[in-house]
């Protein structure tokens, strides 16, 4: 199984340093996202400093979503699908690939924009042992469960529609938990925080384990 | 060349009883129940029930409210039921009550949220709270809609069964998080006091016991006409296949040139 | 009923495939032992395509008995799968990764060594600068080679190829003609579709028509009768 994961994982990660869709595209539009929230909110530093964290998880989420699609119609290639039922990949281990092809593009994606709401909005970091927690959390989370839905999603012509309105909503208690952990981490009043990564923990497992075991299933019949 | 006989349909059709609606005296008797329930508690709630002595007349809402927002997780459970079933056994019974729980649990969540969203307009001024119940019941009306969604989608019966059984078993588990991780996220902010402090007694409690009962019986009731409706629908996907099947085998020479 | 002769590669009997509620495959009827070169042959829309996945373990069948290399494939499907070999219209090829990565890609994830690799690379052509071209820039006849060269790393007992000749120039006709008759002199079943029916009839050594999701007539049956 894990070697199977290591086979997809590199595969993808080659083909994303290949084409540069990741670089070229994902990052300008979570950057372009967090731009765009400073011209909504009319450039308030205040208001702006309050938000960014909701804000900063809002463009991860976004972004992450573009990052799944992207993971899952790179297998929509005429006749990909039939060769990679036929080559007898363990199912567990394609889905492990993919959860971590996507995760690593996750993380280079979190450092950016950390970097972007850093300087646009002015944020000051703290608290770095719960904000990397919030962070692993999330990333595990968003990945596992936006793999899971993303395949189901991955053979069905509406997969562009389909994903959001299915990742999304299970995905609201990540957005609570990793935007109070954060904003724990930020103010510096740490005590509720590592309750918040406690539930992140609890859901990027649970998708883990989810994922495992119904990703077999979702393949056959994409 | 073989004959095809349809081996599934008229055995279930005998046993289903009722080839063309999906009534039945059970349905019937339940129906009648119902109407006579929902008039006296339409009597009870509206007119001779007290006004509450905190939110006067507004209360007359929970008469609503409170039995929907009850029963709503009880088809969701079924959905998840269905497909954990079917995914185990493959039978049409178990897709079919998935599919017609997810629609009738999207009814009574949309249900539930409007009439909350209506009692907080008459107490407070606003459609709109952030409160606990009212966000999870969003998140939940939103899964829903992603569920039936996907059963909407052209695509090859089986497969689409399997896909929304995987997502239907998934409904439990996120609704159960978005639940606690919403209610944590609202008991840290400590709003002016949003809930609601309903003491209940006197004709007040039987008009709610009366209300309680009525949409429970509602919910059976549209459970069984709406699973049959559905039961029906893959019966009838069946019996096109088998008039597929004989007609293709007698596509003889409609393909013409066989030689070389 | 007789018990599946290790000596079958196909065993169908009244076999039933659904694509979509449509019954492309509506009762087909065949025995293929090792070793014979079956030519599927028929008009558009007659199943081949949908009979050929189907012995790879792809397409479920519904009704009917179905048994592949000894492995009932109406309960497991996903066993026979590493066990044959598909050449089909569509290629399977990653678009972004050159023809070189794809083949060492496809031909790693089946469990096939490096050295069957690098050989299938060479013998189809693709080794060398081809190799290095990103699939979505390769020709339609290098496209063909590609997969044919994953095909071929991973040494499958049973060999489905879907129209196997089209795309291919000249060279790459002979080619796959020396492939499968080498195949099936090592032992190996070949199945495949075509419309080239000349180059195709002198290579098969059994002809099967289909058509209207049943087979017709067979070369390699005296029980089939023909009809119309």
């Amino acid at each position: 199984m894990l070697a199977d994961a290591l086979l997809i994982a590199g595969k993808d990660l080659r083909i994303e340093l290949r084409s540069k869709v990741g670089l070229g595209q994902m990052l300008p539009f979570a950057v372009l996202v967090l731009v765009l929230f400073g011209l909504a909110l009319d450039a308030d530093d205040a208001l702006l400093t309050r938000a960014t964290p909701g804000l900063y998880w809002i463009a991860v989420l976004l972004a992450g979503l573009l990052a799944v699609q992207r993971s899952f119609a790179v297998e929509a290639a005429p006749g990909v699908t039939d060769a990679l039922r036929l080559s007898g990949l363990d199912p567990a281990g394609y889905f492990l690939g993919k959860f971590a092809a996507i995760a690593a593009q996750l993380v280079a994606l979190e450092f950016v924009l950390g970097l972007g709401v850093v300087i646009l909005y002015g944020t000051e970091l703290g608290g770095p042992a719960l904000l990397f927690a919030a962070l692993v959390g999330a990333t595990v989370s968003i990945a596992a469960a936006g793999t899971l839905y993303g395949v189901l999603a991955a053979g069905l012509r509406v997969r562009d529609t389909l994903v959001p309105l299915l990742l999304l909503p299970a995905l609201a208690p990540v957005l609570l938990g990793a935007t109070r952990a954060t904003e724990a981490a930020l103010e510096g009043d740490l005590g509720d925080g590592w309750g918040w990564c406690g539930l992140l923990a609890l859901f990027g497992v649970l998708y883990l384990g989810l994922g495992l075991l119904f990703f077999g299933t979702l393949l056959e019949e994409t | 060349m073989t004959t095809l006989t349809p081996t599934g349909s008229d055995a279930t059709r005998e046993r289903a009883g009722a080839p063309v609606g999906t009534g039945s005296r059970a349905t019937r008797v339940l129906g009648v129940l119902i109407l006579a329930g929902s008039a006296l508690g339409a009597v009870l709630g509206l007119v001779t029930s007290d006004p509450d002595v905190v939110q006067g007349d507004a209360v007359r809402l929970f008469y609503v409210h409170v039995p929907v927002v009850t029963v709503m997780y009880v088809p969701v459970g079924l959905c998840c039921l269905g497909s954990v079933m079917w995914l185990r056994k493959r039978t049409d019974g178990w897709d079919a009550l998935a599919s017609s729980s997810a629609e009738i649990a999207a009814v009574f969540v949309g249900l539930g949220l409007v009439t909350g969203s209506l009692w907080g307009e008459i107490t407070w001024g606003t459609y709109w709270t952030w409160d606990a119940r009212l966000t999870s019941t969003a998140l939940l009306f939103l899964l829903l809609l992603g569920y039936l969604a996907l059963r909407r989608y052209p695509a090859a019966p089986d497969a689409r069964s399997k896909i929304s059984a995987v997502v239907g078993i998934l409904l439990v588990p996120n609704a159960i998080i978005v639940h606690y991780s919403v209610d944590w996220w609202r008991s840290l902010h400590q709003p002016a006091t949003r809930g609601f402090d309903w003491a209940i007694d006197g004709n007040q409690l039987s008009t709610y016991a009366v209300a309680q009962v009525v949409f429970l019986l509602l919910l059976v009731w549209l459970a069984i006409h709406r699973f049959r409706l559905a039961w029906l629908e893959l019966q009838a996907e069946r019996r096109d296949l088998e008039v597929a099947l004989v007609q293709r085998a007698a596509d003889d020479d409609f393909s013409g040139g066989l030689g070389a | 009923m007789a018990p599946a002769v290790p000596s079958d590669a196909v065993v169908l009997q009244s076999a039933v495939v659904l694509l979509d509620r449509f019954p492309a495959l509506a009762g087909v009827d065949l025995d293929v032992a090792r070793g014979e070169i079956v030519l599927l042959r028929g008009p558009n829309g007659a199943g081949k395509t949908t009979l050929l996945r189907a012995c790879a373990g792809l397409e479920r069948v519904s009704r009917g008995s179905a048994r592949v290399l000894g492995v009932d494939v109406v309960t497991s499907p996903r066993a026979v799968r590493r066990r044959v070999g598909m050449l089909a219209r569509d290629e399977g090829l990653y678009d972004d990764l050159d023809a070189a990565a794809n083949v060492r890609f496809w031909a790693r994830a089946a469990g096939a060594d490096g050295d069957d690799t690098d050989r299938a690379l060479a013998c189809c052509g693709i080794a060398g600068r081809v190799g290095a071209v990103p699939a979505a820039r390769l020709s339609t006849g290098q496209r063909r080679r590609t997969a044919l060269a994953v095909l071929l790393a991973r040494r499958p007992e049973l060999w489905l190829l879907d129209e196997p000749h089209a795309g291919l120039d000249r060279a790459g006709r002979d080619l796959v003609d020396e492939l499968v008759v080498d195949a099936a002199r090592a032992g190996a079943t070949v199945l495949f579709a075509s419309h080239e029916l000349e180059r195709a009839e002198s290579l098969a050594t059994r002809i099967v028509t289909l058509a209207g999701g049943v087979v017709r007539t067979d070369t390699g049956s005296p029980e089939v009768t023909g009809v119309g």
